[in-house]
């Protein structure tokens, strides 16, 4: 193969915003010598690298390991989050399924919950309030018991960890017509649900996660499950089954507890 | 030598160290640790696990990280697992045995107490983590599984699938989270620290001067005592397996101000990496150690051969190197000996792929033995990943793999708690140096973090804070703060003011290369001399020509890079001085002059101490004080794996 059929001519459309209160725009570049190996972030180096050539601002985009693990890349591009390609973040697409020409469209998540701080780069600390509501195991530090007293079954371990696979991008939200972070939310309960270690706190967990994700700004589930196909680690619509299973259950008994309550008083 | 090293370590027999010295430590009433405000920079393994628990603790935190969330730190990509001496296994091992293997690992450069206490400390992590949720790999009957890691023949390595350090990371995330949620942490993300304030009368750390990486805006934060958990500085090299905005600034910085730095020539050069590609390349992935479990490592015996197809290849054409020199360690010999190896097999010519850097990592025998199913459940997130990459099927093709900047083992110099050369300023995980000598062995370094940030920092910390009354808190708008925060806003004002010509990014890639070909797997005194007079020409242009578009009073990435890039542009210097100066070599330090055999050659003799460099002032050769080192538990001896 020679060199030309390995780089790329492209055309894109890039969200650009100075901040988050001023309005911003799609504006339109051309970035060439894109060689097919590189990622999509590579991709928008070489085209910051040619911006600053140009004394032009470089774009501003969230992105931290570049192995799709942190969760820190975002990206809608051609409207899909991380572009679409089965289980795959922003930083391990890459360029060699695009060709010569392609135009491509890129944006930040668009999600009320997720406010747009610099071009592509979003605020997306309403997840860090949602697991800070009730997303742990209460187990301070120094109080353990030996790993092996408790006995976990493999299968539900294996849950367990497909579920805590999440890597908190919010491609789930950006997906959702609806801004739902019900993805997000379930797959952390599941992850917890699934382990003997999660069972004192269940419900209680279940109600503050839920209410949280309410307060945060996140829009309901309206069972799309776009959520689902944005996944980059795949995670299952299963878990949000479970977890209106549990709000039910935590509803159930909490009124349960408010008629003892009331009764006794 | 002015720099005062006294390691204090506890009396006693070694196995009664941490015991005693856990005895002896001054406690904080319970009622006064909330009077005691704690900064922790860095949200990974050591920081989030340290802000979490000394929160548990009842002590005042504030949590600081660059990233958008503390979830993101760069530990989360750690990927084949942790160790520790449970001996679940039942296959002989034991502290001790963790003990000696990590003493010997790190090639004798590591002191002996620190190790041993982590290696005590490892069993109480395990059950601390599944306690909290952690969904390590289980057995069919429950009970926890492990795997084999390089340079132990014990079964110590526990895991979650091909994500261990995310998994431990979300679970110090989770705790933090709750202390976040209950207000007794108040976490900064997308605030980075540019510098540690010191206390002019007392020379104690006082607090930490940060920029807010969205407004620009720069400001102070005081405390009784500071904690740096700021990662590794492999990002030297530009191209490593680092996360991009892993940076050595908050330690450099802290050195800048009187904390000795430690063997910063002690860098990690991982075997099993994706090879580079092309020059477009921002980071290099790591395919997991816990590969060399099923995988089998070779080249082709001829150079004839280089350019077939692998399948074309018969068993009798393939050199399985590692297994051939190292028979008893086989394809899990340490990394600095299996990065060694792959490198020599390249230059003789025998390397496979682009440019000829590459060995293959080969699982045919596991998949003929164990059938695809089983490999997958063991590694398909791995695989997954390398065909991302590479677009290679590695169920069809043997994995290409090579040598990648990965760890630094050097780092700040701490005491036995932790404690750098400045009162008042501890440091934990990769940003110390104290537990890994000049190797660190696979799975250690998320059992570190954990050690640090979980069981040691929250005694030796609680010990300082009871030596100082709580209402000697620092005054942020004092003269201290605001001559620090004036340096640090001058140096960002001449940053911007440069408008030059080049690239941040250019520049780093210049200094990456020259690193990792002058200071990277073999260095000899031409290449560090090489360097030596290459770094200051680099800087001086940096100064003079880069580019810093945007605002200073803004969101500004390229600002964040440029910072950082200007720090490593002063600590790559002090690497190298540091390899010129160690004449042997030892773990990852691999000079060309000192060796037997194609093997290290210590000088035990000469180099049987801990380098610590302490910064002399700008444009002066910093001062190199020593640590001596002794070994009464661990025979000092020639590593061999053979």
């Amino acid at each position: 193969m020679s060199a030309a059929e390995h780089a790329l001519g492209l055309t894109l459309h890039i969200w650009r915003q100075p901040d988050r209160t001023t309005p911003g725009k799609m504006v339109t570049y051309k970035v060439s010598g894109v060689s097919v190996h590189a990622s999509f972030l590579e991709m928008l180096d070489i085209l910051n690298e040619q911006l600053t050539e140009r004394d032009e601002e470089p774009v501003a985009f969230d992105h931290d390991c570049r192995e799709g693990i942190c969760g820190m890349c975002s990206l809608m591009i051609n409207g899909r989050p991380h572009g679409g390609r089965p289980a795959t973040t922003t930083c391990q697409l890459h360029m060699r399924f695009f060709r010569d020409g392609d135009e491509i469209w890129i944006e930040p998540w668009r999600a009320h919950a997720f406010p747009v701080i610099k071009d592509l780069c979003v605020d997306r600390s309403s997840f860090d309030r949602v697991i800070a509501a009730g997303g742990f195991v209460t187990a301070n530090c120094g109080s353990a018991a030996d790993a092996n007293d408790i006995l976990v079954p493999k299968d539900q371990a294996d849950h367990a960890m497909d579920a805590a696979a999440c890597i908190g991008c919010g491609a789930c939200v950006a997906a959702c017509p609806n801004g739902s972070a019900m993805l997000f939310v379930a797959a952390k309960l599941a992850h917890l649900h699934h382990l003997p270690q999660g069972q004192p706190e269940r419900l209680h967990r279940t109600q503050a996660m839920v209410t949280a994700m309410d307060a945060a700004g996140f829009g309901n589930c309206s069972n799309h499950y776009e959520c689902e196909a944005a996944c980059p680690k795949d995670i299952s619509r299963d878990v949000i089954a479970k977890l209106n299973r549990d709000y039910a259950r935590a509803a159930l008994v909490s009124r349960e507890r408010d008629d003892k309550s009331g009764g006794s008083g | 030598m002015t720099l005062k090293l006294q390691a204090r370590i506890p009396s006693g027999p070694i196995e009664q160290q941490w015991s005693n010295a856990r005895f002896e430590m001054k406690l904080v009433n319970p009622a006064n640790k909330r009077k005691y405000k704690v900064i922790v920079v860095g949200s990974g393994l050591a920081g989030g696990a340290a802000a979490a628990t000394l929160a548990e603790l009842g002590y005042d935190v504030a949590c600081f990280c660059f990233q958008d969330s503390p979830r993101r730190a760069h530990s989360i990509a750690a990927q084949g697992g942790i160790n520790a001496a449970k001996n679940y296994q039942n296959d002989g091992d034991s502290i001790h045995r963790l003990f000696y293997d990590t003493v010997k690992g790190g090639d004798f450069r590591a002191r002996e107490a620190n190790v041993h206490r982590l290696a005590e400390v490892s069993v109480d992590i395990i059950d601390q983590c599944a306690a909290m949720g952690v969904p390590f790999a289980r057995e069919y009957g429950g009970t926890l599984a492990n795997r084999s890691f390089g340079g132990a023949q014990v079964s110590r390595t526990f895991y979650a699938r091909g994500q261990t350090g995310q998994q431990l990371l979300l679970g110090v995330y989770s705790a933090l989270a709750r202390q976040i949620g209950v207000g007794k942490v108040k976490m900064f993300p997308r605030t980075e620290m540019l510098d540690v304030v010191v206390d002019p009368a007392t020379g104690r750390a006082i607090g930490i001067v940060v920029r807010d990486l969205v407004t620009g805006a720069i400001s102070s934060y005081a405390a009784h005592a500071v904690v740096l958990a700021t990662g590794g500085y492999g990002n030297a090299f530009y191209l490593s397996t680092n996360a991009k905005g892993c940076n050595v600034t908050a330690t450099y910085r802290a050195y800048k101000r009187g904390a000795g730095f430690a063997n910063p020539c002690f860098t990690q050069i991982h075997p099993t990496c994706i090879p580079v590609s092309g020059d477009y390349q921002s980071k290099l992935t790591l395919m997991s150690e816990s590969l060399r479990n099923d995988g089998r490592v070779w080249v082709p015996k001829s150079q004839a051969d280089i350019a077939k197809h692998p399948d074309q290849i018969a068993d009798e054409a393939r050199d399985y190197y590692l297994e051939r020199k190292y028979p008893s360690y086989g394809n899990l010999s340490p990394r600095d000996i299996a990065s060694r190896a792959a490198k020599e097999q390249c230059d003789e010519g025998r390397g496979i792929g682009p440019g000829g850097r590459g060995v293959y990592l080969d699982f045919r025998d596991a998949l003929r033995r164990d059938g695809e199913d089983k490999v997958r459940e063991k590694y398909g997130n791995l695989f997954d990943m390398y065909e991302r990459i590479t677009g290679e099927n590695p169920y069809k093709v043997p994995m290409r793999i090579y040598p990648a900047v990965h760890y630094t083992m050097g780092g700040l110099w701490v005491d036995y708690h932790l404690q750098t050369t400045i009162p008042g300023l501890f440091c934990l995980g990769e940003a110390n140096f104290s537990d890994h000598g000049a190797n660190r062995l696979g799975a250690s370094a998320l059992m570190q973090g954990l050690a640090d940030g979980y069981f040691i920092i929250p005694y030796t910390l609680g010990h300082y804070l009871a030596g100082i009354a709580a209402k000697d808190l620092a005054d942020p708008a004092s003269a201290a703060f605001r001559a620090v925060e004036g340096e640090v806003t001058a140096r960002i004002d001449k940053l911007v003011a440069v408008r030059g010509k080049r690239s941040v990014d250019s520049f780093h890639k210049e200094l990456g290369l020259l690193m990792w070909e002058d200071c990277g797997m073999a260095r000899s005194k031409q290449s560090l001399s090489d360097a030596l007079s290459r770094i200051p020409a680099l800087r001086e242009e940096f100064w003079r020509d880069v580019t810093v578009l945007g605002g200073k009073d803004s969101f500004n990435q390229t600002l964040e890079k440029a910072g950082r890039v200007a720090d490593f542009l002063e600590f790559a210097e002090l690497m190298c001085q540091d390899a010129l100066v160690r004449e042997e070599s030892c773990g990852g330090h691999f000079r060309v002059e000192h060796q037997l055999e194609g093997e290290a050659k210590r000088d035990d003799e000469k180099f049987c101490h801990v380098a610590v460099w302490e910064h002399a002032g700008d444009g002066v050769a910093p001062v190199r004080n020593i640590e001596p080192l002794t070994f009464e538990n661990v025979k000092l001896a020639t590593r061999s794996y053979k």
